[in-house]
């Protein structure tokens, strides 16, 4: 429902970073629980690159929820909302991955393009 | 090709702004509180509760956003307090820059507590930060109590969730233990308040946790202001 706003940011911070140079791929990491849906995104990016006559191709990766373990390390798929430590039975797990909602890389056309410029 | 790695925020410039009220209030002992529920969960009637609640003298001012109308200030103005309508003209959620220039004509040294009434939505709102304190979602008993599983996004975010409507508990299928038991498997620490704007049921439970809150906010920042003045 708000992709298009999300696919506005992300286009937003990709021209006041790289102002001189043209970014062929955008790579963003969107968790499961950040409240974006990928598909809808992808979609949103392609008609916005569309109406903006731009060509950058959107890598979206999905990061799944998992948490980690205090006490062993573990880090493991939260499924079914289970977020005990299935190797040593820790209750006190942590949000490892899921939540995120970050770019993670530009990629510029020319060879030693300067970022921030 | 020249590949740029990056681990910023894609809403960085919502972060930006947020960092900049949640500094704002902090600084001033204010707190704030972000109310999220789906549309007709009775977020406006717990507020319309909660303003009945307070003193006439007490400063508190409400923000409360919609995508249409400007029903809801109507409503929330009648206790005394000031309110400010957002239209978000079909935006799905409040952001940062919208509660900024919201607020911009009120001076924040008159307010101790700000509340939000955010859009009715329950994905939207979760991925914007306000510069809250607190998210609250509010979970009203027709809506079922599978909707934690469904929405963990904004359950996991949230400090405490209000079951509201619990008044039309003989009336409906709701298993009230088992929506306590989904909200807990999203977010452990959740707290979690039943309550009625119809009957009052559970409403004083509300208003402790907000005058603690409140409290906390306000001895925050006196200790704040101390070591400032000692240093």
């Amino acid at each position: 429902m708000h992709e298009m706003g999300i696919a506005e940011s992300i286009l937003q911070a990709m021209r006041k970073d790289c102002a001189n140079a043209h970014v062929v791929r955008t790579g963003v990491r969107i968790g499961e629980w950040s409240g974006v849906n990928v598909d809808s995104l992808q979609f949103c990016w392609d008609a916005l690159m569309k109406s903006e006559g731009d060509q950058c191709e959107l890598e979206i990766e999905f990061c799944p929820r998992q948490n980690r373990c205090p006490e062993c390390e573990w880090v493991f798929p939260v499924e079914n909302f289970q977020s005990d430590c299935p190797r040593c039975g820790c209750t006190r797990t942590a949000v490892a991955t899921g939540t995120e909602l970050e770019l993670s890389f530009f990629e510029l056309e020319d060879e030693g393009a300067v970022y921030k410029a | 090709m020249t590949r740029v790695d990056l681990e910023t925020k894609v809403l960085s410039e919502n972060e930006r702004i947020a960092g900049g009220l949640r500094s704002g209030l902090r600084s001033r002992g204010i707190y704030c509180v972000n109310l999220i529920s789906s549309p007709g969960s009775g977020k406006t009637s717990l507020l319309e509760q909660t303003l009945a609640r307070f003193d006439s003298g007490e400063r508190l001012a409400v923000v409360t956003g919609d995508l249409q109308t400007d029903n809801d200030a109507v409503r929330l103005a009648r206790y005394g307090f000031p309110v400010k309508q957002i239209q978000t003209g079909g935006a799905c959620h409040l952001d940062a820059r919208m509660i900024d220039k919201a607020i911009a004509d009120w001076s924040l040294d008159d307010i101790d507590l700000l509340l939000i009434e955010n859009v009715g939505n329950l994905v939207c709102p979760t991925s914007y930060d306000l510069g809250e304190h607190d998210k609250v979602v509010v979970l009203s008993v027709p809506e079922g109590e599978e909707k934690p599983l469904k929405y963990p996004g904004i359950f996991f975010r949230s400090s405490l969730m209000i079951l509201n409507k619990i008044d039309l508990l003989p009336y409906v299928s709701f298993n009230i233990a088992k929506a306590k038991e989904n909200a807990r498997a999203v977010n452990p620490s959740i707290g979690i308040i039943e309550a009625s704007c119809t009957t009052g049921a559970g409403l004083d439970e509300w208003m402790l946790w907000l005058r603690l809150k409140m409290a906390t906010a306000r001895s925050e920042h006196g200790a704040q202001t101390e070591m400032t003045a000692r240093a």
